[in-house]
């Protein structure tokens, strides 16, 4: 069992808040990823949770182990937290051969030969490097490198793995078969993952939940669909897919219905039954559709060609920047209609 | 705790770094700090007023403004010396510049006092080579390297390697793009030496010039052997003369010299600090192919006139101590007639002394590379990552032994060590003294290098090793001691090479069965026997240099870093 606790854990480095009462819980063998702008604070999370730091407030259990807890002083060393860890830069030991870095942690548990060696074979079979084994870092590409990290992260059984940006350094298509990689290996062991990215398409493919984070706070920790449907702020929803956040001038209750004005037109909006003040809405570009008839008259701006469909990027009469996507070809400058169906509405203070 | 609780690290580390930085403080503080006592108590109680006696002195005075003018000129000759070499070297298509740094090298592994040696024979009136040559001046005529140039101009050539070692490292580490930049920018050669790569380098420069000159301020070889003729007399020579005159506030005297020395270094090495502090705003990019910026048809010229340097402050000098060995008695012209290997034959193997000598210079050179192997590499690692105040203050501190002159060092062991506290036994006489005085006096060689590159190491290495469950052992010794073991070996050659010949250190802690080469040499040379103190100093060379080339042979079989003249 590696559900990770963490309750009202805090951070400060010389007097600069990085983390503000974190308190959450990873369940076990889900897969986490802590998405975010840099400096948000979620690679500090990823290191206290690994041990290399230590909370300034707060306490952190896994598996129902105090591992870090600030206030009796108890702090499990990383070495003895089983815990794996993915670093951006890999952080292969150039001075062992693949099969080395990868049989290391085995050594360290005082495996028998025999066990070392079918465990280390297994690992680099499962991950695909085989043939690499007797190579040394240096002789290896990024892609390469990184599964390696991965191989020496999978062979001790870890009851969780974090990843630090782990794709971070390498090319496109590489981060797409990597993506692939991580998801198999999470599939088949079970383990935690805690997986830190600023790439939100990354955090969407990969994770079960999304821990959205800035200003060392964590803003909304939700599944993929619905930070990007129901986001809970302006930064969320900003942060997250494409969109425009407008605020919204007046709100009425129609019988089932909600109903708000937004630029100056009266639309029906969806928010969370719980909130009871609305403030303003998300316009995703699936929310805008294109007509003659729309009474939100808008210029565009600028065209992208997205492969089989175009980006808009429109300004509506009253000089707000609006999102849209099409299938027909529009010319910059020309004037549209656009009529918004239901966009999802929030409270911002 | 408090150290562990920072930086998340095990507490095991914490204890570790304590008792290292112990054993470290006692081996290198120690000494300084027990001199420090003797120079401000009298009598047992604390007193300013020999301090303020000494410090007013005329004699104190002229030796510091002696030690101050000989060492900042010969560190500006240094500078202008060893910087030209570093550009060329560097930046340029020159050719062979293997053979030319490597025979660079050669002046700081041979002891100030052989150079001196070396020099006083080419250049007097009863000059071998010259008289050989039949260019000497009339006899009577006064040898001109007895003055302050002479000094200057030979401290200037024994630290030349100081200042191209640091520059060549700091250029070496300016990203080739930069260069590359300015040229397409449209800058031609020498503006972009000037306005791209000069200020870049201005950092280590200065650093450069900063141990050059503590360096040249404790330097005693070269003043003692030119100085003291001519009673031109500098802070360490001030020192060995009060020694050498004894009396009852000799020692309380000499420590307070000792400690104007050592007030003098630690403002240069504090400036040395400040620039490298500075060094690490740039820097990025790649520095994977060295410059070759062409020279066209000025490179044989600048060619030549390097090698021409070469020659001069190497093969010449070298030139004139084998000569005086090979003449029957000093003063004699070498010619086919008189030349003759009795000084050799009886300084390599009818003295007892020589192989004694050899084998205790060995083996102190060999022990002390080891100690201070096992004692700064895993000292280094831990102050790099704990940063308490105290490791701190000893980092900043650390330089001193290596900085103070030998004798001074010396007196501060024997003080230390002629009564082990709390028992009647003592140091002095045994060749223990001059072994920890070796691990005070080169700590920082062995430190330096080893420091630097675990700065570099990437702390994600040794996290790796944490998250897969490896303990601090474990750590240290399959990671950490890998890793940085290009850098300790570098370090341990150092270490090695300089303490081989050295002689200030041992030249009062010395007893008979436990003479040093270096001892050797000065006893000879002292007792008049300079035909035999020129072969046995000829001797160390070759050695030193034979050292060298095997090191340098195998250098392509080392990971990179290993050869310190080449990092």
């Amino acid at each position: 069992m590696a559900d990770i606790d963490l309750s009202s854990v805090g951070k400060t480095f010389a007097g600069t808040p990085a983390l503000q009462d974190i308190t959450t819980r990873f369940e076990d063998g889900e897969f986490i990823a802590l998405l975010g702008p840099s400096g948000c604070g979620k690679t500090t999370l990823l290191r206290i949770l690994a041990g290399f730091e230590l909370p300034t407030r707060g306490q952190i259990r896994i598996g129902g182990r105090d591992m870090a807890n600030a206030d009796t002083g108890v702090m499990m060393p990383p070495e003895e937290r089983n815990i794996g860890f993915v670093f951006q830069s890999y952080a292969l030991w150039p001075h062992m051969s693949v099969r080395r870095n990868v049989s290391y942690p085995l050594e360290i548990r005082r495996f028998s030969k025999a066990d070392i060696a079918t465990q280390t074979d297994a690992a680099l079979a499962a991950t695909g490097l085989g043939d690499y084994a007797d190579r040394m870092p240096s002789d290896l590409s990024g892609g390469q490198r990184q599964r390696v990290a991965l191989a020496r992260c999978l062979v001790s059984d870890p009851c969780a793995v974090l990843l630090d940006e782990p794709l971070a350094n390498l090319d496109v298509a590489l981060r797409a078969s990597m993506q692939g990689v991580f998801a198999d290996f999470h599939k088949r062991t079970g383990a935690t993952m805690v997986y830190v990215t600023h790439d939100q398409a990354e955090a969407m493919a990969m994770a079960d939940r999304i821990a959205v984070m800035d200003q060392g706070r964590i803003q909304q920790f939700d599944t993929p669909q619905t930070l990007y449907e129901r986001p809970k702020n302006r930064f969320v929803a900003e942060f997250v897919g494409r969109g425009a956040v407008v605020p919204v001038h007046g709100v009425a209750r129609r019988g089932e219905e909600l109903r708000a004005q937004i630029l100056g037109t009266e639309v029906a909006v969806q928010t969370d039954p719980e909130k009871s003040r609305v403030s303003h809405v998300c316009l995703r570009p699936e929310n805008l559709s294109i007509a003659e008839t729309g009474n939100l008259r808008a210029k565009v701006a600028r065209v992208t060609y997205l492969g089989g469909k175009y980006l808009l990027e429109t300004v509506s009469e009253c000089g707000t920047r609006l999102l849209a996507e099409t299938r027909a070809k529009f010319d910059v400058g020309a004037q549209l209609g656009l009529t918004i169906t239901t966009p999802w509405a929030f409270s911002e203070d | 705790m408090g150290v562990s609780m920072q930086m998340g690290g095990s507490r095991s580390e914490g204890r570790l770094l304590s008792a290292i930085l112990i054993v470290a403080i006692c081996l290198t503080m120690a000494p300084v700090l027990r001199l420090f006592v003797e120079g401000v108590t009298d009598q047992g109680a604390p007193s300013l007023s020999l301090m303020g006696d000494v410090l007013s002195k005329p004699s104190t005075m002229s030796a510091l403004k002696h030690s101050l003018i000989t060492a900042g000129l010969g560190t500006v000759l240094s500078l202008v010396l060893g910087a030209a070499f570093a550009f060329l070297v560097a930046l340029t298509d020159l050719r062979a510049k293997a053979a030319l740094v490597f025979c660079l090298m050669i002046p700081m592994m041979i002891p100030p006092q052989i150079t001196a040696l070396s020099w006083t024979q080419i250049m007097g009136p009863s000059s071998v080579l010259l008289k050989t040559l039949g260019i000497a001046p009339p006899l009577g005529a006064p040898q001109p390297l007895y003055s302050a140039e002479g000094i200057i101009v030979l401290l200037g050539i024994q630290h030349m390697s100081i200042i191209f070692l640091t520059l060549r490292a700091g250029l070496r580490s300016i990203p080739q793009e930069v260069v590359e930049a300015a040229r397409v920018s449209g800058a031609k050669g020498l503006r972009t030496w000037w306005q791209v790569v000069m200020p870049l380098t201005l950092p280590s420069l200065a650093a450069g010039t900063a141990i050059t000159f503590v360096t040249a301020l404790g330097n005693f070889g070269i003043p003692a052997m030119l100085g003291i003729p001519a009673g031109y007399v500098t802070l360490p020579t001030l020192v060995y003369q009060k020694l050498a005159g004894m009396g009852t506030t000799v020692l309380a005297e000499v420590s307070v010299l000792a400690m104007l020395i050592g007030a003098v270094a630690v403002i240069g090495i504090l400036l040395q600090r400040f620039f490298q502090s500075r060094q690490k705003l740039h820097l990025v990019g790649a520095t994977s192919r060295p410059l070759a910026i062409p020279l066209g048809a000025a490179r044989l010229p600048v060619e030549l006139l390097l090698w021409a340097v070469v020659l001069v402050i190497l093969v010449l000098p070298m030139s004139g101590l084998l000569a005086t060995s090979l003449v029957p008695a000093y003063g004699v012209a070498l010619g086919l007639d008189t030349v003759t290997f009795t000084a050799w034959y009886e300084v390599l193997f009818r003295q007892p002394s020589t192989s004694r000598a050899f084998v205790n210079s060995f083996s102190l050179a060999v022990g002390a590379s080891l100690v201070l192997m096992v004692v700064c590499l895993p000292l280094a690692w831990l102050m790099e990552r704990h940063k308490t105040r105290l490791s701190r203050l000893f980092d900043s501190l650390l330089d001193l032994p290596y900085a103070l002159p030998g004798v001074v060092l010396s007196i501060a062991m024997i003080l230390l060590l002629i009564k082990l506290p709390f028992t009647e036994a003592t140091l002095y006489g045994t060749i223990w003294i001059i072994f920890l005085a070796y691990l005070a006096r080169f700590f920082a060689v062995m430190f330096r290098p080893v420091q630097a590159s675990l700065k570099q190491l990437d702390p994600a290495m040794n996290e790796a090793a944490q998250s897969v469950g490896a303990s601090l052992f474990r750590r240290l010794r399959d990671v950490i001691l890998p890793l940085s073991a290009p850098a300790a070996a570098a370090g341990a050659i150092l270490v090695f090479l300089t303490a081989f010949n050295e002689l200030t250190v041992s030249a009062l802690l010395w007893s008979s069965g436990t003479e040093t080469l270096g001892v050797v040499i000065f006893n000879l040379d002292d007792s008049g026997e300079t035909a035999m103190a020129s072969a046995l100093a000829m001797t160390i060379v070759l050695v030193v240099m034979a050292l060298m080339a095997v090191i340098q042979l195998l250098s392509r079989r080392f990971p990179k870093g290993v050869v310190p003249w080449q990092t």
